[in-house]
């Protein structure tokens, strides 16, 4: 339960820290009038979008944390046997790495109104974000092949699960991409998807830094 | 200023005309919270009803047919699942969280309002899938609400066919539908605030809400993950949680899972459980003296820092119900001075409010009798955790009734009594009618003191040790008769309190449509929801200007001032001075 | 004013309910005065300030309470940071004076003293058995991949350390006065926690894990034990006994116990010298087992063997068919105390076991859909097409004869049967039996099992999905 409880002590002292900064130490009743208002002076997200998208990632943060804990929990027992890890995995990571660079691309196209670099951009971050899951169906099929099924194993219950849990918090974003890219291809300003792009723009950074965690965790165990 | 461009968006707010869209697919927050209300109490009858049920047996064994073991075990299951999550849950934050959050801090309706009706719908979703578990083979799950491994997946427990892979699906569906209402109600406290509404000067209703939602945001995860890796079990046969074992007497192919490892998973979700249902009790019960003792909150800078420490601290105290659970025993140690350390800043919250009616003008309208009276089941159920707390003195105590007397006392009757409470409190608000007093009192006194002469005894049954979740006691040599005779009169008024729960739905109906008009701000409360210009509430709260805050939540009597009460939208300038 | 009139009385109340209880905790038979005295110290100071807050807060309720328009404003004070740290630090005293007994008494049941002495306790639904160790003082390894019919509790029998354990099958365990001893907890299936009131202490049973506790038993006498984590349907009726020994006392139970070595070398019965006695049951139950109603004699053909074993036993030693009102068992006890010697009885069943299974006669009706829900519980120990189970101690029910069936129930519902101390399981069955509340339950259920079918095949019972999927 180490890393859950490190996660949570992170979070906890995130939230001390920021409402340090919100002066809760403050005596509310000593001020009168809406001056006391501070939040302006202190900087914060600037959209309620992204506070949500920052509390959700806490959120899947605190998942990935709990299967990680209890993937190192598991594993103490005796019957474990480590799985096999398939090369292609490498080209898998290579592929969310181009997905991320091209969402990130795309994000800079937005904040530069080029029209043109933004469909790329969009359109590569789908090719390689699906052919990313593709592969790692691939991978779940050499794994099944060479006979490291589901119920054999729970390090190979484990894969299967981080790796399929991975791949549908993808499949969330990729949803959202679709119908960024709709709107895209339905020509609406580019103002008006720049919000989308850059939410999603986050989201892949976010994954692709689960994904090494947990790829970099499963090859070292 | 980007938050109040952000706040004030009426014109993006859609006003939907059609009965369907006004109130059925309706994003209006005071609507999802009503839905929210009205559902989370239907299932909670259920719940009850449950419960009556369970005590029949208990209190009358021998006697009914159609309590059965299974049965027995299967309404203990559903009884406690759906009072804690499927009620509490969804009452407090779903329901109070969604009504109270944006009128308190100045805002026109949650910052994700699609978000937010479509979490009302997957809730109700998860409701559905729960309740289908009573239709299925086997009936629903007996496995207790902690649903520990291996025995809630295996033969010999009720409802291991489905009823537990509803429950584990219905689980995972309430989680998402909690995870859509909790980022907006974090994101809204956080975005949405009115012009001068600083933290600090947010009601402590609000604070007790969005401490308790980023403790869900946070918490609720690890039942997730605990009902997919047992899901997988049951369904897939992998090993997380199940050990090499025999079943029956026939050799499993589970092997080498770990059965603790589930609990460690399972409470690291549960004890912040307790206090995602206590710290919006808190919050909210904190108006209510205040509002009704005519006086501040006594030490508003400690409560808050209070409820964000036992927020912290909610998250390293989870074993303490595990002493038993034969994980290291050397934790033990770590766990039990954790627990009591959290017995300090829930000491002063009480304290404090004790302390918000010394020197006050105390109204004993029925939200502060309700509001008394939680503060009495409190003390009472926060003292009796001291016990289970010390790990030695678990050692007795555990699964024994005592347990059993003291969550019910700290998280059943004390809850309770606030939800009531703020019900009667805002009912005014949401109804624009005002509620029939003698009744409203008359509900008070009977539950009340029912649910003691419930309780009370029950502890003394865990003391000589009878254990919990036992269909039947007979043949236990330590067990005399008259313990039985006690099981029997907690049974009479178990039944009599489920009884009178009677009179307040009359009462909210009859007054829905015969009750006298509230006006807007009956009980002269200084926050912000009473301050609307319609009540009820239109759809966007507020008129054309957001109101701007010019103070705390709790400028009640203050000196100088003419009225007991100064809204926190009154200006210095505004303020009449009393003639002196 | 009312409420602060109540506040007090239910503080006086609440203490005076303390005082007068006859509910408290069971004089204590064990070493763990420390527990009991933390939990004096716990109520002390919870108590005082139970007491002091709810009466401060009545005289509050009362003093200022509002009394109409000309009433007292309240008094502005946001914060008295003075008087906050004072209740902080005074309860933070109360809290230490709590914890530091609390842990102290903690370590003291985590560190288990060097002279204790070892024995297992193994729980399963819903029963306990125990395992001692031989005159090495060891105990053998085991593992619930080896349990099977033979080897009930799973040694290892490759095991030298494990060949002079010793076995007890029965629910009942003796401990010798005033010896340290240190219970290995160990679980064939689920969760189960071994519990004995008298104690103080319990501890959880897990599977894959070998789980501990450690007390001195300080006075003689027999106590409950209790499983009191949930473990399925039989939860509530999974009991057993521990007697508190004097040393000779002690001595001599133990001298009666079977080591694993000498119970892997039972013989099986031998039909055929069990034919030879036959005869004698023959009189009465038929010359193939097969039951004469007119004599009250019920089918003996198709039961399990290792259950008519049990039931001649119990027979033989006065547990069945020595109460009063049980008319028939007492016309067999006698015949049962004829089979000379355990070979005898094993050689009997072994011969009965041989014996065609046939088709009964119905003689009871009753609304079938109604039995099938309430044989739920039945079948979850009797197996779900009736088959019995010897892993449950439960005997097979399909192919029995109704009005036997049904007399059983009445004698088990009635207390004739299945109240005797010695008698093993037969309060299980007891508690169970229970929930057939009328005469109307016992004829559904009895006319469904009416509606099982002898033949089914055993591999078909087990719902494949029950038994934790496929390879």
């Amino acid at each position: 339960m180490i890393t859950i409880v490190l996660f949570i002590f992170a979070m906890v002292g995130f939230a001390y820290w920021w409402l340090w900064r919100q002066r809760v130490l403050e005596k509310p009743w000593a001020e009168v009038g809406p001056k006391a208002d501070t939040r302006e002076e202190i900087g914060r997200i600037s959209s309620a979008a992204k506070t949500g998208l920052m509390f959700f990632l806490a959120v899947v943060t605190s998942v990935f944390a709990l299967f990680i804990s209890a993937y190192f929990l598991r594993m103490e027992l005796p019957d474990w046997s480590p799985v096999m890890k398939p090369e292609v995995l490498w080209i898998n990571t290579g592929l969310l790495v181009l997905g991320s660079g091209a969402i990130h691309w795309c994000s800079k196209a937005a904040a530069s109104n080029n029209l043109r670099a933004v469909q790329v951009s969009l359109f590569a971050t789908g090719l390689f974000t699906f052919t990313f899951i593709y592969g790692q169906l691939m991978a779940w099929g050499q794994l099944n092949d060479e006979g490291y099924y589901l119920n054999s194993n729970p390090a190979n219950a484990f894969f299967y699960l981080f790796t399929g849990l991975h791949a549908l918090h993808l499949l969330g974003g990729l949803w959202v991409w679709s119908r960024t890219t709709l709107r895209v291809l339905a020509g609406v300003e580019l103002e008006e998807v720049r919000l989308s792009v850059e939410l999603c723009r986050t989201y892949w950074h976010y994954l692709l830094g689960v994904w090494i965690v947990l790829f970099g965790m499963l090859l070292s165990t | 200023m980007a938050h109040v461009a952000l706040a004030d968006r009426g014109q993006a707010l859609s006003h939907p005309h059609s009965f369907i869209t006004k109130y059925v697919w309706s994003q209006d927050h005071k609507v999802i919270a009503i839905q929210y209300g009205i559902t989370a109490i239907a299932v909670g009858v259920v719940a009850l009803v449950l419960s009556g049920i369970m005590r029949l047996q208990l209190g009358f064994p021998d006697t009914f047919s159609f309590i059965q073991p299974s049965e027995y075990y299967q309404f203990v299951t559903m009884h406690g699942m759906i009072m804690v999550i499927y009620l509490l849950t969804a009452l407090f934050l779903g329901g109070f969280g969604n009504y109270l959050i944006p009128l308190m801090v100045g805002a026109r309706d949650m910052v994700f309002p699609y978000l937010n009706m479509l979490s009302y719908w997957v809730y109700l979703l998860s409701v559905i899938i729960l309740m289908s578990s009573f239709f299925v083979t086997g009936g629903p799950t007996g496995a207790g609400w902690t649903l520990y491994p291996p025995q809630a997946i295996m033969f010999g427990t009720p409802g291991a066919e489905w009823g537990i892979i509803l429950m584990l699906l219905s689980l995972f569906v309430f989680i998402i539908a909690f995870t859509m209402g909790g980022l907006n109600y974090v994101t809204t406290v956080l975005q949405a605030r009115t012009r001068g509404m600083t933290l600090m000067r947010m009601p402590l209703s609000v604070w007790g809400i969005f401490t308790a939602t980023v403790l869900g945001l946070l918490a609720f995860p690890a039942l997730l993950v605990s009902a997919i890796m047992m899901t997988l079990d049951r369904v897939l046969g992998t090993s997380f949680f199940m050990p090499a074992m025999v079943s029956m007497g026939e050799q499993t192919n589970y092997d080498g899972g770990s059965p603790v490892l589930f609990q460690h998973l399972f409470w690291f979700f549960g004890h912040p459980e307790v206090y995602i249902v206590a710290l919006p009790a808190f919050g909210i019960v904190s108006d209510l003296l205040s509002t009704h003792a005519r006086k501040n909150i006594f030490g508003y800078r400690m409560m808050v820092w209070a409820i964000v420490g036992i927020g912290g601290l909610s998250f390293i105290v989870w074993a303490h119900h595990m002493y038993v659970s034969g994980m290291n025993p050397y934790f033990g140690f770590f766990f039990a001075t954790t627990t009591l350390i959290i017995a300090v800043p829930t000491a002063i919250k009480v304290y404090n409010w004790v302390l918000t009616l010394w020197r006050g003008n105390i109204h004993l309208n029925t939200p502060m009798l309700f509001a008394i009276g939680f503060i009495f089941t409190f003390i009472h159920g926060g003292l009796t955790g001291i016990f289970l707390g010390n790990v030695v003195v678990d050692l007795p105590l555990s699964d024994t009734y005592f347990v059993v007397a003291h969550f019910h006392m700290v998280m059943g009757v004390s809850p309770i009594l606030v939800v009531f409470g703020a019900i009667y409190h805002w009912y005014p608000k949401i109804t624009g009618k005002m509620f029939d007093a003698t009744l409203g009192k008359a509900h008070f006194w009977l539950t009340f003191l029912g649910t003691y002469s419930i309780y009370l005894p029950m502890h003394y049954l865990g003391f000589l040790g009878v254990p919990r979740r036992y269909f039947a006691y007979e043949g236990i040599d330590f067990i005399p008769q008259s313990a039985l005779d006690l099981n029997t009169a907690i049974t009479i008024s178990a039944l009599f309190v489920a009884v009178v729960q009677i009179i307040f739905f009359y009462n909210m109906i009859w007054s829905l449509f015969k009750g006298k008009q509230a006006g807007s701000n009956p009980w002269g409360a200084t926050t912000l929801e009473w301050q609307t210009p319609d009540t009820p509430p239109i759809h966007g709260n507020w008129g054309p200007e957001l109101p701007v805050v010019h103070r705390w939540a709790y400028d009640y009597s203050v000196p100088g001032a003419e009225e007991d009460f100064i809204p926190q939208n009154v200006p210095e300038s505004e303020v009449d001075k009393a003639a002196s | 004013m009312i409420i602060a009139v109540a506040l007090v009385l239910l503080v006086v109340g609440s203490i005076a309910f303390h005082f007068l209880s006859p509910w408290w905790f069971t004089p204590i038979a064990s070493n763990w005065q420390a527990i009991d005295l933390t939990i004096d110290i716990t109520f002390w100071v919870t108590g005082a300030v139970f007491i002091a807050v709810n009466l401060f807060m009545a005289y509050a309720v009362v003093r200022y309470r509002n009394r109409g328009p000309d009433s007292e404003r309240a008094q502005y004070e946001p914060e008295n940071t003075k008087l906050e740290i004072w209740l902080t630090g005074l309860t933070a005293i109360g809290v230490a004076a709590m914890l530091a007994p609390g842990l102290w008494v903690w370590d003291d049941f985590v560190n288990v003293p060097e002279d204790a002495w070892e024995f297992e306790v193994i729980g399963e639904q819903w029963r306990w058995t125990f395992r001692l160790p031989g005159d090495d003082g060891k105990l053998g390894s085991s593992s619930s991949a080896l349990v099977n019919i033979d080897n009930p509790l799973g040694v290892d029998p490759a095991d030298p350390n494990g060949q002079d354990d010793l076995i007890v099958m029965s629910n009942v365990m003796h401990l010798p006065i005033d010896k340290p001893v240190k219970m290995l907890l160990r679980s064939k299936d689920v969760l189960h926690d071994f519990a004995v009131a008298e104690f103080r202490v319990k501890m959880d049973l897990v599977p894959g894990l070998v789980t501990y506790l450690w007390l001195t038993p300080t006075r003689t006498g027999t106590f409950d034990i209790l499983c009191e984590e949930l473990c399925g349907l039989g939860h509530f009726a999974m009991r057993g006994r521990v007697v508190v020994d004097t040393q000779e006392d002690y001595d001599a139970w133990r001298d009666g116990l079977m080591t694993f070595k000498e119970m892997s070398a039972i013989k099986a019965g031998d039909p055929l010298i069990g034919q030879a006695t036959y005869p004698v049951c023959a009189a009465c139950h038929g010359s193939q087992g097969e039951g004469i109603v007119a004599l009250n004699s019920p089918k003996l053909s198709g039961q399990e063997g290792w259950y008519l074993e049990t039931q001649l036993r119990n027979f033989k030693n006065g547990v069945r068919g020595a109460h009063e009102d049980d008319v028939y068992g007492q016309q067999m006890a006698p015949m049962a105390a004829v089979l000379a010697d355990e070979a005898a009885i094993r050689n009997i069943a072994a011969y009965i076991s041989t014996l065609p299974e046939h088709s009964v006669d119905t003689s009871l009706s009753g609304d079938v859909e109604r039995g099938q829900h309430l044989y739920q519980t039945c079948g979850t120990c009797h197996g779900v097409n009736g088959e019995g189970n010897y892993a449950t101690n439960s005997p097979r029910l399909r192919g029995q004869e109704d009005w036997y069936v049904k007399r059983q129930l009445q004698n088990f519902i009635g207390g004739v049967r299945g109240v005797h101390r010695e008698d093993l399981f037969g309060p299980q069955m007891r508690s169970m039996s229970r929930m057939l509340r009328t005469e109307k339950d016992i004829d559904d259920v009895v006319a469904y099992i009416n509606t099982l079918e002898p033949a089914v095949d055993q591999n078909q019972i087990a719902d494949a999905a029950m038994q934790g999927g496929e390879d």
